[in-house]
């Protein structure tokens, strides 16, 4: 007889906050750099260099502790936590364990099985490693600093999740908060969002938690449902066999669908905390909450709501355009200059959700103006062009933001209006083609298309569809 | 007389003056050091090519009226654990015995900034850790008074190459009394100022919450003037708050009404009474100059011991750990690993007393002890730090030995880590507050050592003990 | 209180120091710990109930460097200390993940 078992999940998960500087050192945090070319005696760990904290570390973290309902810790401290690793100049790292800037916290989720919170435990501010990398030659390996010191806050959740979906539920949540705030660009692929899920299973009813693990290297959504389901299997497979769970890390390995423990001897997992006596308490006053508090941004559900109310988008696209910053921004703002909000939403849940599918871009690298959208809304709400050379202007628009005024100048594609000269082209057309001018007549509607797209074909695609048919009915009806 | 003779306030008025060059003093401490270095091993590197090219540059600057500083054109020695661009800074220790920063501390940029001669770099006890410099990796140390004993430590080459003529002053750094110790050993004048007054950056860090870098010299004088010039206010060193006065301004021959206490904590077992009969000998100066003397029982005395080895370990087995052979520094031959490289690396590149420390250090912040050692250790000081804000609520200065006994002799020392920590009893507790503090001559044991006499003030008060020692160091003049 | 250092003790604290001793110098670890600790001991002779542990001693906060980039590129002077250099990185002894 098999039981049922409940799985118990609590992220931890490692925000890169967008500072231009490092964490303690003036550092750029800029990608793409050659290696090493952004690193200092503070952030390689050379003997006599001192940190000294980056005040928007503090305000990016206080701002995603107040957007996800925690309370602020006004004192606080850093602490050492030191272990040996080659990633690790000083072979400490900057963290914060005794007293964390935000506890207590909760974000609403919600999944198909409704809505739930997900209680946050404390998020703390710390700085991120060095990239270590395999050298096959001479079989060793390199180390570049230039990641060595970037801000990081590192979320920590309570263990109220029980399925893959409501922690890809969890991570958006906390995605699109953090992206609203402008905070991070939290992308699990590059690394600047990284969850480690923390896993354990119980009979279900059970009162105890049972012993957990923690899966580390987990870079897609895909890969966490996956690591999930594995090492919930996993757990499983070892209780239903008489055998316990060992509390460990186990790193993740996507390409063969199966985790390893990361096991040394050398490894004691005893970090030896300390407060860090190379930096000054943070105190964090009411006037800077309130402060920090001013600044927040309209969020997703707030937003998404006003855009239904404001604009009167329908809730599928409101839904849609909200999620993702960039998309939204690029809403309101194309909007504002043409006041034809569901056009401009059309144009951003279709056309362009499908040219990124086909650049393989997301939504946050949107690069063309709001501007050029709005302009060629207009040229089009107004008969300048037809749908589909709006539609190829529009490619242009996403691909190089060239001002769709000037393009369809110079490029001639304004609408054909030219009725007599449209009735000619037609009429040639027709007389072209009596089999479809039979299907027609014989009830088949769509024989209609047909002749149609060869009107627009003869006319360089610019003549007015709606002209068209009118012309087309007219003669075939006689 | 000769130049070597001179203060370096003395000196630098004279070369300002044009009766001597700065050139001339260098080559005369270049001289001295060729007659003397073999016998005392003040030094670990001396830039003797550096030197004398800096001299000139700076002797044309002050002939210009570029360079008006109170010390422009003095040689000046640094100890080896603070960083100097360009210069080998060893630490004394063989895990450093090839790193050559590529930055200046701040101290060190005060320094030239103020025309400075820098000779080179002084030996220490390894990372500072030691009251002897018997634990240098290059080499002991020896005593000018007197070469068969220590020149204490762990600034004991900084003290020495004072006392030897062999610079006209030197920078110490003072963790546990690292500064004092020395400078009474070798009858010298040290201070330690208050904890952030001068740039921890670029000092190659022992115990981060009680390293402070001061002056050696050879009077108060210089000690106000070069204090003037090394303390500032560091945007790069976040516990950096810098000077608050002017303190060559407290070179005030004059103590009517200066309350000093004495704490007969300092005065009991374990003092030699050679050097008891001495600092007391010194109140009693002071106070025929018009200062209010007190006895008090300060108390916690002998905890401040214990607290300090507890902190001060604990923050240099983390200090320490970036000596991994990967980025600087030595890297052991051969190792089948990474964390066998780490270990041989450091197993081979660190001296006995370090390793102690570390491992020490390492123990009580391990998971189930941080409470029991560490923590307790951080509520001792808070404890220290307020027997003193109760002492300084009654008076302007504290007056005490600097050590129990004059210098012992080499050797003697390493045997006892407790002995050898016991020596610094009355300094230790002084880093634990933060508090300044100086060391001057009080006079001459019976076997021809130097005895120390140590001032100590309030939080951002060196006036008060500046203003204290000058008027001592005045009335030996007089009397 | 005499305190007792094992071998496992002394072992475990060389993982985490990253120190390898000779059995001579851990015999010599173990006593000079002993010692050390029988005399830190001497620190709970102190009732230290309802104090704050002072791990600053002044009360300066709020020591901040605003968000802006200060530093070039400076990789020749970070790497020139470095014992093994490879294509502007550290060379290490092989790493796993």
């Amino acid at each position: 007889m098999s039981k049922t078992y409940e799985t118990v999940i609590g992220l931890e998960v490692h925000v890169e906050l967008a500072t231009k500087t490092k964490i303690f050192c003036g550092c750029s945090t800029a990608f793409g750099a050659e290696p090493n070319a952004h690193t200092c005696p503070v952030c390689t760990g050379m003997p006599g260099s001192l940190p000294v904290l980056n005040k928007q570390v503090v305000e990016y973290a206080t701002a995603v502790g107040l957007a996800t309902n925690c309370k602020i810790t006004q004192y606080n401290k850093f602490d050492r936590k030191n272990y040996f690793y080659p990633d690790n100049p000083q072979n400490y790292q900057i963290s914060q364990l005794y007293l964390p800037i935000c506890r207590d916290g909760k974000v609403e989720i919600e999944t198909e099985n409704g809505k739930k919170f997900i209680g946050i435990h404390e998020i703390h501010m710390e700085e991120d490693a060095g990239k270590l990398i395999h050298d096959e030659w001479d079989d060793c390996s390199l180390v570049d600093y230039n990641r060595s010191g970037v801000p990081l806050i590192e979320i920590v959740s309570e263990p109220d999740m029980r399925s893959a979906e409501e922690v890809i539920a969890y991570l958006e949540k906390l995605r699109l908060i953090i992206q609203y705030l402008g905070a991070s660009d939290c992308k699990l692929n590059e690394g600047s969002m990284r969850a480690d899920v923390n896993l354990s299973v119980r009979e279900a009813g059970a009162a105890e938690f049972g012993t957990r693990t923690e899966m580390k290297n987990l870079n897609s959504f895909k890969a966490i449902s996956r690591a999930i389901e594995n090492e919930r299997e996993r757990q499983i497979d070892l209780i239903e066999e008489g055998k316990s769970v060992t509390q460990e890390t186990r790193r993740w390995d996507d390409n063969k669908g199966y985790s390893y423990a990361m096991r040394s001897k050398e490894d004691a997992q005893d970090y030896r905390y300390f407060p860090d006596p190379d930096l000054t308490p943070v105190v964090i006053s009411d006037e800077w909450i309130e402060e920090i508090k001013s600044r927040q941004p309209e969020f997703r559900d707030e937003k998404k709501a006003r855009y239904i109310k404001e604009f009167g988008l329908p809730e599928y696209d409101a839904d849609i355009i909200t999620l993702y910053k960039k998309m939204a921004d690029m809403f309101e703002e194309t909007t504002a200059i043409c006041k034809l909000p569901k056009k401009v939403s059309n144009y951003l849940m279709g056309e362009t959700m499908k040219l990124l599918k086909a650049a393989n871009k997301e939504p946050d690298e949107l690069s063309f103006s709001p501007e050029n959208l709005a302009k060629l809304i207009m040229l089009a709400e107004n008969g300048t062009i037809n749908g589909s050379v709006a539609k190829d202007v529009f490619k242009k628009i996403f691909e190089e933001d060239i001002d769709p005024e000037k393009y369809v100048e110079e490029n001639g594609l304004k609408m054909d209006n030219d009725e007599e000269g449209l009735k000619a082209t037609i009429e040639e057309i027709v007389a072209k083609n009596p089999q479809s001018v039979e299907d027609y007549k014989n009830g088949k509607d769509k024989a209609i298309g047909f002749l149609v797209g060869q009107t627009m074909k003869a006319t360089g695609g610019k003549a007015n569809p709606g002209v068209i048919n009118k012309i087309l009915k007219e003669i075939l009806s006689r | 007389m000769s130049i070597l003779d001179y203060t370096a306030t003395t000196l630098a008025a004279k070369i300002k003056a044009g009766e001597i060059s700065a050139i001339e003093a260098t080559k005369a401490v270049l001289e001295q050091i060729e007659k003397t270095e073999e016998l005392y091993n003040c030094y670990v590197t001396i830039d003797k090519d550096g030197a004398l090219k800096q001299a000139e540059e700076i002797q044309s600057k002050i002939e210009s009226g570029e360079l008006v500083s109170p010390l422009a054109g003095v040689p000046v020695a640094i100890k080896d654990n603070i960083c100097t661009e360009g210069m080998l800074t060893t630490c004394s220790s063989k895990i450093l015995g090839n790193f050559v920063p590529t930055f200046s501390a701040e101290v060190v940029e005060n320094l030239k900034k103020a025309g400075a001669v820098i000779i080179g770099k002084t030996n220490m006890d390894e990372f500072a850790m030691g009251s002897t410099t018997e634990t240098s990796a290059y080499g002991v140390t020896r005593n000018p008074k007197n070469p068969e004993h220590v020149p204490g430590g762990s600034s004991g080459g900084s003290a020495a190459a004072v006392a030897a003529n062999e610079c006209f002053y030197a920078l110490g750094s003072d963790t546990g009394g690292s500064i004092r110790q020395p400078a009474g050993y070798c009858g010298v004048v040290g201070m330690k100022p208050t904890y952030s007054t001068v740039s921890r950056y670029g000092l190659i860090a022992y115990g981060s919450s009680l390293d402070q870098i001061g002056p050696l010299c050879k009077d108060v004088t210089d000690c106000a003037t070069i204090l003037d010039i090394i303390s500032s206010h560091d945007t790069k060193d976040s516990t950096s708050v810098g000077k608050k006065t002017d303190y060559t301004k407290a070179l005030v021959n004059d103590v009517k009404g200066m309350k000093i206490g004495i704490p007969r904590d300092y005065f009991g077992d374990g003092l030699d009474s050679e050097v008891k009969k001495a600092v007391l000998n010194a109140a009693k100066v002071l106070e025929s100059r018009g200062a209010i003397l007190e006895e008090f029982d300060l108390g916690l005395v002998e905890y401040a011991i214990p607290a300090y080895y507890t902190i001060a370990a604990a923050e240099a087995s983390s200090n320490l750990e970036r000596f991994d052979g990967i980025k600087y520094g030595y890297r052991t031959e051969e190792f089948s690993d990474l964390h066998n490289m780490y270990k041989k690396t450091r197993s081979e590149g660190f001296g006995a007393e370090v390793k102690r420390r570390i491992m020490l250090g390492s123990f009580v912040l391990s998971s189930g002890y941080y409470d029991a050692y560490y923590l307790k250790a951080l509520k001792v000081k808070a404890l220290i730090k307020k027997a003193f804000d109760d002492a300084f609520s009654k008076y302007d200065v504290i007056l005490g030995p600097v050590a129990p006994t004059t210098a012992p002799k080499l050797g003697e020392s390493l045997s006892d880590p407790i002995k050898m920590y016991l020596g610094d009893i009355y300094t230790i507790s002084i880093n634990l507050a933060g508090l300044p503090a100086i060391s001057l001559p009080c006079g001459i044991a019976s076997n021809g050592l130097p005895i120390g006499l140590q001032l100590i003030g309030d939080c951002y008060k060196e006036n008060n003990i500046i203003q204290t020692a000058y008027t001592y160091e005045q009335a030996g003049k007089e009397d | 209180m005499a305190n007792i250092i094992s071998d496992e003790t002394i072992d475990y604290v060389g993982i985490l120091a990253k120190l390898e001793l000779s059995a001579e110098e851990k015999e010599q670890a173990k006593k000079d710990m002993e010692s050390m600790l029988d005399y830190i001991d001497k620190l709970n002779e102190l009732d230290t109930t309802g104090v704050e542990p002072m791990s600053h001693v002044f009360q300066v906060n709020n020591v901040f460097r605003e968000d802006v980039v200060t530093n070039g590129d400076d990789r020749e002077n970070i790497l020139k200390n470095a014992p093994e250099e490879k294509n502007g990185m550290f060379n290490v002894p092989k790493t796993f993940d």
